[in-house]
């Protein structure tokens, strides 16, 4: 379990590597100057590169590699950036993308076209700068190789004749580590070299001499020349120099270096790569971080969760026992700590939004592209932070939203023209913390939501009679009904009508709403209102029968009494009359069998999502309790009415409640009474 | 199927099998001693309404909650109520890779000892009340005959199979 594949720690650094190359891209779209991002990109390119070929990734070394001597190019001031370059580019990091998930060897012709454009794009611009002096450039190299590399058959002098291949050389071995003869191993390299290659060589070429033997070998490259000339932005532009060594540009500089020089198995040594390379990369950005398995804060979460029900056992016992001090002022101690380390290890699974978020820029440039309509995406609220577990089911929800703001919502630049709005249409995103609850809105200026056509399209799906009265915000949640697309023609981004009630299906699965304003001709707003964390919930602890059980505080409404007497009148007809409105109930005694007799007090739990009310009938309202969600064995898996069960202060189990179920069986016995009458 | 490939132990070489003795009433079952975590006293239980009546009841077991199983039921033998001796047996199966954690109300827990493939019997077809696909093997010994309980078998319907098989003969209920 705690081995960790390299293969799949590389594919989730590669995606991650992938994004900001691309984010990289993006921006510089805007700016296409800017020398920062321009490096940041190569960077990003270049770990790609080195890291694939670790990972035995030889396809997307190789794509890659033309990628990065295209950028490197860029960044030498021997091409400019232009929008074609960049476009090629992002198009290529999709079939990176494609070959990080898959072994990618039937796309070869595919990559090809690509680097084809790149060519082109290449080609096509003109070279603004002359280069560098090429007297002024070079190399100076420090390696040395592991001990028993010549036992695993290679070469060393073969390696310096390569290098002599890229320009001229002078080689000087270091040979202060030859031990005395009486020690020697005949078959241990333990001769060093110091290489000085001067001539115009991209890093990239020298490493790629060395690329497979980079993991183990410790090698320095150093540039002489223009690091040494004093023209500021000619340096700007020119690798870094390895006085600065940036991490990410140069893993095999850094990493090997930090092992010690004799190895005696290679084995152990690639095993600990992937674990200590993303650390390594990650920390310039991030500043300390470490990386984590999500299952490792679970298993964290759990034992938390544990600690703080056996606390508040010993605070019982404590208050119980009205003897010893001691034993009192220890328990309130612990429980002081358990809800300090609750607090801690809840912090350490929020994820900031902006994880979610930059996935979107790509994806309206896509669709802008693709439609031919100017749109812009801005966003804020990025910082907001949200449970991990729950931006992940975010994120294709938000997709959907977001490409049906831009294909349904903002118009073509000519009709937007003549409706005398800016040409370029304007979605934005934003997310923001409102008490336990975070709310994403999606905000577009487009046409917004037709009322009429809504209602034809209702109408033909029979969802709602001709003549029926339905408030405004009724009539715009019937677009999250399956199978229902207002937009006249079906395009390959959205209009099939599927989707919309997945959406509504998932926001729900996570407790959250989803609510939809529209004025026509002005735009759109979708807000999504989901809870910060799947882990713990405020409850409302209520007790059926013998059983206690957790109904989700965020759907009750209020709490009525149940006199005997109305109890007895409504026997015939489960509802009850609330302002005006006729609310079915469900007396959970019977739905549960409990085969007790009913409370003297029994309580009415109103219950809503949505538009929909029920009544739960309780026999007691414990009060609210702080809830964390444990999830049901698989074996009860088919007993639909419990969403989990939690952990109560004295140990014993309480079940939560699936609102929506039950609020489904509320409206079935609904519908038979409706029936009956 | 693949839970039962993957649960299930083999006799060894020598045609050995640790297993986990206990009674449920009269009768003396074994299951495999690797699937055992822990025999623990009795928990205090919460029952589910809806579940399965194989697994009516779910508990806290150091943290996680975990389903309590009346094995009496598979069995089709009579209810009684609880005693010193009974005890919980918490098995862990795979189901399709996720280890699960189920316990096994039992009457009383007597060891773990090894059974010999020689001894033992697959179910016989006739003069047998309980289903035959619950039952690995009839195992003679001097104490009288162990029934090595089929536990993947017992929970499939409820974990994968659901809606296929049914739950339980309805002759058992």
């Amino acid at each position: 379990m705690s081995e960790t594949d390299p293969v799949a720690a590389f594919r989730v650094e590669a995606g991650e590597v992938l994004e900001q190359v691309e984010q990289g891209l993006l921006d510089l779209g805007h700016r296409l100057d800017d020398h920062d991002l321009i490096d940041a990109v190569f960077r990003g390119l270049h770990t790609l590169k080195g890291s694939g070929a670790m990972f035995g990734f030889d396809a997307l070394a190789s794509f890659t590699h033309h990628c990065e001597t295209a950028f490197d190019r860029v960044r030498k001031n021997l091409t400019p950036a232009t929008p074609q370059l960049i476009a090629v580019i992002l198009s290529a990091q999709d079939h990176m993308r494609a070959l990080i998930d898959g072994d990618g060897t039937e796309r070869k012709a595919e990559g090809d076209a690509i680097l084809a454009k790149l060519q082109a794009a290449l080609d096509g611009a003109p070279a603004p700068t002359p280069a560098p002096a090429p007297a002024e450039q070079g190399w100076r190299l420090s390696l040395r190789l592991p001990p028993e590399a010549m036992q695993n058959g290679i070469n060393p002098l073969t390696l310096l004749d390569e290098l002599r291949t890229l320009g001229d050389c002078r080689v000087v071995a270091r040979t202060e580590q030859v031990p005395l003869l009486g020690d020697l191993v005949p078959t241990h390299c333990m001769i060093g070299w110091d290489v000085e290659l001067r001539g115009a060589v991209a890093k990239a070429d020298i490493e790629d001499v060395f690329i497979f033997v980079m993991d183990d070998m410790d090698l320095q490259i150093e540039q002489i020349g223009p690091a040494l000339c004093d023209d500021a932005r000619n340096a700007a532009a020119a690798p870094a120099p390895f006085a600065s060594p940036s991490p990410s540009a140069s893993p095999s500089a850094t990493t090997p270096a930090s092992l010690p020089a004799p190895i005696d198995d290679s084995r152990p040594a690639n095993a600990q790569e992937p674990a200590a390379a993303p650390n390594g990369r990650g920390a310039p950005k991030t500043g300390e971080s470490v990386r984590v398995p999500a299952e490792r804060l679970d298993l964290l979460m759990d034992r938390v969760g544990e600690l703080v029900i056996v606390q508040s056992r010993l605070s019982q016992l404590a208050h119980s026992s009205a003897a010893d001090v001691a034993l009192h002022s220890i328990s309130e101690e612990i429980e002081r700590l358990a809800s300090e380390l609750r607090d801690t290890v809840m912090v350490l699974r929020m994820v900031p939004v902006a994880t979610l978020f930059g996935r979107f820029r790509r994806l309206v440039h896509d669709i802008a592209r693709d439609t031919g309509k100017t749109i812009e995406l801005s966003t804020d609220g990025e910082t907001t932070e949200v449970d991990k577990t729950v931006i992940e089911r975010l994120a294709d929800p938000l997709i959907h939203l977001i490409r049906n703001a831009c294909d349904h919502g903002v118009e073509h630049p000519e009709q937007r023209l003549a409706a005398g709005k800016p040409v370029a249409g304007h979605v934005r995103l934003s997310a923001r913390q409102e008490g336990g609850e975070v709310v994403i809105t999606i905000r577009d200026d487009g046409h917004g939501i037709d009322r009429d056509r809504v209602r034809a399209k209702a109408e033909s799906h029979g969802l709602i009679q001709p003549a029926q009265v339905v408030s405004d915000q009724e009539l715009l949640q019937m677009i999250f009904h399956p199978g229902f697309s207002t937009a006249p023609q079906i395009t390959s981004l959205s209009g099939r009508g599927v989707g919309m009630d997945v959406v509504k299906r998932t926001i729900e699965s996570l407790r959250g709403t989803i609510d939809v304003e529209s004025v026509l001709g002005q735009g759109s707003t979708v807000s999504l209102r989901i809870p910060l964390t799947l882990a713990i919930i405020d409850g409302l602890l209520i007790r059926v029968g013998d059983g206690r059980y957790v109904i989700p505080l965020g759907v009750v409404e209020e709490c009525i009494e149940l006199s005997l007497e109305e109890d007895l009148r409504s026997r015939g007809r489960s509802f009850i009359t609330l302002r005006d409105r006729l609310v079915p109930f469900v007396r959970l005694r019977e739905m549960f069998v409990t085969g007790t007799k009913p409370s003297v007090h029994q309580k009415i739990v109103i219950i809503a999502t949505g538009t929909e009310r029920v009544g739960l009938v309780v026999d007691q309202i414990i009060g609210s309790h702080q809830t964390v969600i444990k999830p049901m064995s698989p074996v009860h898996c088919n007993v639909p009415t419990f969403a989990g069960a939690t952990i109560l202060g004295d140990g014993g189990v309480a079940l939560i409640l699936d609102v929506v179920q039950l609020v489904a069986l509320g409206q079935h016995q609904e519908e038979r009474l409706r029936a009956v009458a | 199927m693949t839970m039962e490939e993957t649960s299930q132990t083999e006799w060894d070489e020598d045609g050995w099998l640790e297993v986990l003795t206990f009674d449920l009433q009269t009768e003396k079952f074994a299951v495999e001693a690797v699937l055992v975590r822990e025999i623990l006293d009795l928990l205090p239980e919460t029952v589910v309404p809806g579940a399965d009546r194989l697994v009516a009841s779910v508990a806290n077991f150091r943290g996680k909650i975990i389903p309590i199983a009346d094995l009496r039921l598979a069995f089709g033998l009579p209810f009684a109520d609880s005693t010193m001796d009974s005890r919980i047996v918490v098995v862990e199966l795979d189901v399709d890779g996720v280890q699960t954690q189920i316990g096994i109300r039992t009457d009383k827990v007597h060891e773990v000892t090894t059974l010999h493939r020689d001894a033992s019997e697959p179910p016989p077809t006739v003069g047998l009340r309980w289903r035959r696909d619950y039952i690995r093997e009839l195992v003679r010994t001097p104490q009288g005959v162990i029934v090595l309980a089929n536990l993947a078998r017992i929970f499939d319907p409820l974990l994968g199979g659901r809606g296929t098989t049914p739950v339980l003969a309805p002759a058992l209920l």
